[in-house]
């Protein structure tokens, strides 16, 4: 069914920045604060208050374009969005309609090893609503409750051409445009908590075919997966609908993540009628070539860039590039490690092995984490004395994470130190070879698994601390005497 | 130019104001009769005029990104015709 | 002669040199309200008691000058701290803003002493105050007539001497037309030059605060407390003030003058028309050079205005909710419904009909052919202006069509009511900035005098009023009001 059609997903994106203050007001940006504590006459739509443009959203938001490879407009103004909802404090919404700040640019996504650029249509500035509670689901719920705490948040939307083509590219789409935006630090990009948020547009067409079908947009995805699944699962419905013969309507649908299904959110009302006009109250922003430059000149290594650096200098694979590039965090754990240890590979591993799942399951971020690059590169610099084992440091670098202790510490105050003195190994390994005459047998008699065994014996006698490889070797040497 | 009951209907739903039924034709005729005065204006061309949405030439009027003094809470919710909870309450949305 | 017919300048010099203390001051307005105010209706709030504690304060202090001490009233669509501001609508009759207007918190570090709020047209949408949502006010000059809008309770105020200025606001007239009506000095700032932070917006981008007193000096002096940058506004300009009355006794010799020869068709009263011609000879005995000219796009000022500025009300007042403040109609169901029914009932007609108005020259398919041309319109028109002011230093006409009319004369016909703004609008349209002063009388109704003027040319203006002024006696002229 789907080699006959081809799908046609856009993605319209909003961004919340982390600029200290709001997009024109000086309320500061709050997390989890008491409702209506960070609001002033501007961002409460009180009568004679008007709004002043924080420059701070303008650096982001051509950092922004220039990220995604987007032409910077000369001249760029705010128009105003107008239409009722309880959470917009005067019941308009500026934003960028016809003159947005940065538009024709493109990303670059890596679908199953081939480079596909996904254009970029627009980015624009805008502000955020409040926020709206209600007892339950907004559809049973009998009053809500308005904290404008978030109304006036700087926002970015960045709309994509239709050029995506399945749900897996979306999801390589938003990760490459989070880990931009990561690396950029003017956004957190957290799905779960909103400063990162998606609507997807999606239509399908059969293959061959320029028109465009019937288009969708999908609202109220929460993650990467509920993305991926919600176009899964519309693609189909629009596949079936049209095989069936039946009618597609143009409308906006609400992802059920209970139900893993679309469903229709027409109103009873009209279409909306924004009215869009130019905002009297803010003069228009004249961005010169010299602008455009000096915040060129503050664009960090961006993750294509680092991925290509990772590559060819250090010879790590791509999927391991990828891994490491996601979060200008990590990156910098990375490179700041192989800094003082040039082991790049070795480091990766460590990084995207044990490190990232302690750190997941602990739920934290690298930069909250106890282990610093230096100490990593200090415990990996053990391992390669071998004062401790592969094994050994596995135990070392948890206690590492858990009281950010230097690896040497641990260590000494654990007596991990691995046994390597050949002779006391010897010892250990006469005595088990004595105890276990079944399994020297079984192994004489060809079955190597008897080893594994006899090492585990080996190990468990020295509380772990044999250097393994003089275990093994001692072992086999002396099983291979007559 | 005449505002049929609909349009009237069709604008008061956008700007939100439920208007008596018995004062929709006065509306309708009023605003028919203003309308009917703007078409003056399509006597004059106007091809080629950029149009004044700015009558000053200011440009970038931005500020530093520094936080200014917020309303103490119960200042912001003084004027609250209904409040829970220090959030605005409103009755359900459709 | 009583203290209350003293003017700024006068009673700033008495209360210097403690010939007269703050509280005194403070009474003998206290005392002319109460004579009066039964009759002319101009506040809808009054602070006697807060500002007899700023008078008590005031002369406490070692000095005292300038503007300190002297009481005004402030128009109430200015919001002022702790005390309502309702902008005569229903929908904010208990709204008490935590914060001040720029202005009027320029006018208290003066030393201001604020009477009370006084009466508007609804949210500024009038040229009567009739569409106040309390109650009209009455031309103290004649009773039966309007004191003009939409700040009426300003220029009546002041005319009748119950403060001695006040703070109003003018978007497409509504500080000159009842200046005019009222025999007052008003005048509108370039835009830009006073600030808006603080002013219930009505339309953005023509608003203006400026002063209504009683003497060009007065104006001058007001004028030099208000004007001035704000980080506030971002449509503020950042242009030095200067001391407006520093050359106000310069002279007009060799002024040009120039009269738009469209402010003086037939849409003016014969009588208007004539009064002021008679007041452009004046300009010529005082030296100046007066000439006829021709602003030749006037006559889509009107149509022009009434797309714009109700296109950005629909805009500006679509916060009026009823959820952060305000009235709200606690009956309905869901939030539409209040949204609706708070609005219908809380907006008075006037309102209604300028909203709707204003949300349909915005609508899909409707922007390009009415919101889109009228700004054009008004590019051509604010470039009538700037070449008008390449060979005039500054333009005269009538202020009014006519002189004040009866209360419930034009109330019936929003369109007639709309056609008497036609000699003001033009002014806010340009951005430009335009001073209203009495220019004569017909059967004892005050005629206004309108000058204009390229931006920031507020001194030439006032020098130019100054000079008409004191060669005329019409601005010692006062109401009677006492039978």
């Amino acid at each position: 069914m789907t080699e006959k059609y081809e799908a046609v997903i856009g993605l319209e994106v909003h961004v919340e920045l982390k600029t200290n203050t709001k997009a024109f007001c000086g309320c500061g940006l709050s997390f989890g604060a008491l409702p209506n504590s960070h609001v002033c006459p501007g961002c409460l739509g009180m009568p004679g208050a008007i709004p002043v443009l924080n420059r701070e959203l303008v650096e982001f938001a051509i950092k922004t374009g220039l990220a995604l490879n987007c032409k910077i407009a000369e001249f760029c103004r705010f128009d105003r969005k107008n239409y009722f909802y309880p959470d917009l404090p005067a019941n308009y919404q500026i934003s960028q309609l016809d003159l947005p700040i940065a538009s024709a640019g493109y990303l670059e996504i890596e679908s199953e090893g081939v480079k596909k650029k996904i254009g970029i249509n627009r980015v624009h500035m805008e502000e955020d609503a409040g926020k709206l509670v209600h007892q339950g689901s907004i559809m049973t719920t009998p009053y809500s409750l308005v904290d404008l705490n978030r109304a006036g948040t700087p926002l970015l939307e960045i709309v994509s051409e239709p050029d995506i083509r399945s749900p897996r590219e979306a999801s390589m789409y938003m990760e490459k445009l989070r880990s931009i935006l990561l690396f950029l630090r003017v956004s957190d990009c957290k799905m779960e908590e909103g400063s990162l948020r998606c609507d997807a547009n999606v239509s399908v067409r059969p293959r061959g075919q320029e028109r465009l079908g019937t288009r969708t947009e999908i609202k109220n995805l929460n993650s990467f997966r509920s993305l991926e699944r919600a176009l899964e699962y519309e693609i189909k419905r629009h596949i079936e609908l049209l095989e069936e013969g039946g009618e597609l309507v143009q409308e906006t649908r609400t992802w059920d993540e209970d139900r893993q299904v679309t469903l229709s959110m027409r109103s009873k009302e009209e279409a909306q009628d924004y009215r869009y006009f130019p905002d009297p109250n803010l003069p228009p922003v004249i961005i010169d070539p010299e602008w455009v430059e000096r915040v060129r000149k503050t664009l960090p290594e961006l993750p294509d860039q680092a991925r290509e650096r990772l590559m060819s200098e250090y010879n790590l694979s791509s999927y391991d590039a990828n891994l490491l590039t996601m979060s200008k965090d990590v990156l910098d754990f990375f490179d700041a490690c192989v800094a003082e240890y040039n082991e790049p590979k070795l480091i990766a591993n460590w990084v995207m092995g044990e490190l990232t799942r302690l750190l997941n399951q602990n739920n934290m971020e690298i930069k909250d984490c106890r282990v610093t690059p230096s100490s990593l590169a200090a415990m990996l610099k053990l391992m390669e004395q071998g004062t401790i084992s592969g094994k050994i440091a596995k135990v070392v670098f948890e206690e590492m994470f858990n009281t950010g202790d230097a690896p040497e510490k641990i260590v000494k105050d654990r007596g991990l130190v691995q046994i390597s003195d050949e002779s006391a190994i010897k010892a250990i390994v006469d005595e088990v070879i004595a105890a276990n005459p079944k399994v020297v047998e079984d192994f004489k008699a060809g079955k190597e698994k008897a080893l594994g065994f006899l090492v585990g014996q080996v190990m468990k006698a020295s509380k772990g601390k044999a250097n393994p490889e003089i275990v093994n070797r001692l072992l086999r040497e002396e099983l291979s005497r007559p | 130019m005449a505002l049929t009951i609909e349009e009237v209907e069709h604008v008061a739903r956008l700007a939100r104001l439920n208007l008596p039924a018995e004062e929709k034709n006065m509306y309708a005729q009023q605003l028919s009769s203003i309308l009917d005065f703007f078409t003056i204006l399509n006597r004059l061309p106007t091809d080629g005029v950029e149009p004044l949405a700015h009558v000053l030439p200011l440009f970038n009027v931005m500020r530093a990104d520094e936080t200014g003094p917020s309303l103490p809470r119960d200042e912001a919710m003084a004027n609250a015709p209904l409040a829970e909870d220090g959030q605005f309450k409103v009755p359900k949305i459709v | 002669m009583e203290l209350y017919q003293y003017t700024v300048q006068e009673i700033g010099e008495m209360l210097a040199r403690r010939e007269v203390t703050a509280s005194e001051v403070l009474a003998a307005s206290a005392e002319r309200i109460g004579r009066v105010e039964s009759r002319i209706h101009a506040f809808i709030t009054l602070t006697l008691e807060e500002a007899e504690k700023t008078a008590k304060e005031l002369d406490a202090r070692d000095e005292i000058g300038g503007l300190a001490g002297i009481p005004c009233g402030i128009k109430d669509n200015l919001c002022t701290r702790g005390v309502r501001t309702t902008c005569a609508s229903e929908m904010l009759e208990d709204f008490v803003p935590p914060y001040d207007a720029t202005a009027v918190k320029k006018l208290k570090a003066a030393g201001a002493v604020m009477v009370g709020k006084l009466n508007m047209d609804e949210f500024a949408m009038g040229s009567s105050t009739e569409n106040s949502g309390f109650f009209p006010t009455h031309n103290p000059w004649d009773l039966t007539r309007v004191p003009g809008g939409s700040s009426g309770g300003a220029a009546a105020a002041v005319a009748a001497g119950e403060v001695f200025y006040a703070l109003a606001s003018d978007t497409g007239g509504s500080i000159r037309q009842p200046a005019s009506f009222c025999g007052v000095v008003g005048m509108k700032p370039t835009y830009g030059r006073v600030s808006r932070f603080g002013l219930v917006a009505f339309a953005s981008s023509l608003d203006q605060v400026g002063p209504i007193t009683r003497t060009v000096t007065d104006c001058a002096l007001v004028m030099n407390a208000i004007c001035g940058h704000d980080h506030l506004d971002s449509t503020s300009l950042k242009v030095p003030v200067p001391d407006y009355t520093k050359d106000l006794q310069e002279g007009i010799k060799g002024l040009k003058i120039g009269f738009p020869r469209e402010y003086f068709q037939e849409g003016v009263d014969r009588g208007v028309r004539d009064t002021i011609m008679k007041a452009l000879l004046k300009f010529e005995e005082l030296g100046a050079v007066v000439e006829e000219t021709s602003l030749p796009h006037s006559e889509y000022a009107l149509p022009t205005y009434y797309i714009i500025a109700p296109s950005e009300a629909s805009s500006n007042l679509a916060r009026f909710d009823g959820v952060r403040y305000g009235y709200r109609d606690g009956n309905a169901r869901d939030t539409v419904e209040m949204f609706s029914s708070t609005r219908a009932r809380g907006f008075g007609p006037e309102v209604i009909r300028r909203v709707m108005l204003g949300t349909y020259a915005l609508s899909s398919g409707y922007y390009d052919a009415y919101y889109l041309k009228a700004l054009k319109v008004r590019r051509l028109i604010k470039e009538d202006f700037d070449r008008a002011f390449e060979r005039y230093d500054i333009l005269a006409s009538p202020t009014t069509t006519s002189t004040a009319f009866r209360i419930g004369e034009k109330a019936q016909d929003p369109l007639t009511m709309y056609m008497s703004d036609m000699l003001t609008i033009p002014v806010n349209l340009a951005g430009i900035p335009s001073i209203s002063i009495p220019g004569g009388f017909i059967d004892n109704l005050p005629v206004g005098l309108q000058l204009m003027g390229p931006p920031l040319s507020e001194a030439t203006l006032l020098k130019a009023a100054y000079a008409f002024e004191q060669a005329t006696d019409y601005h010692l002229r006062t109401p009677v009001l006492e039978v």
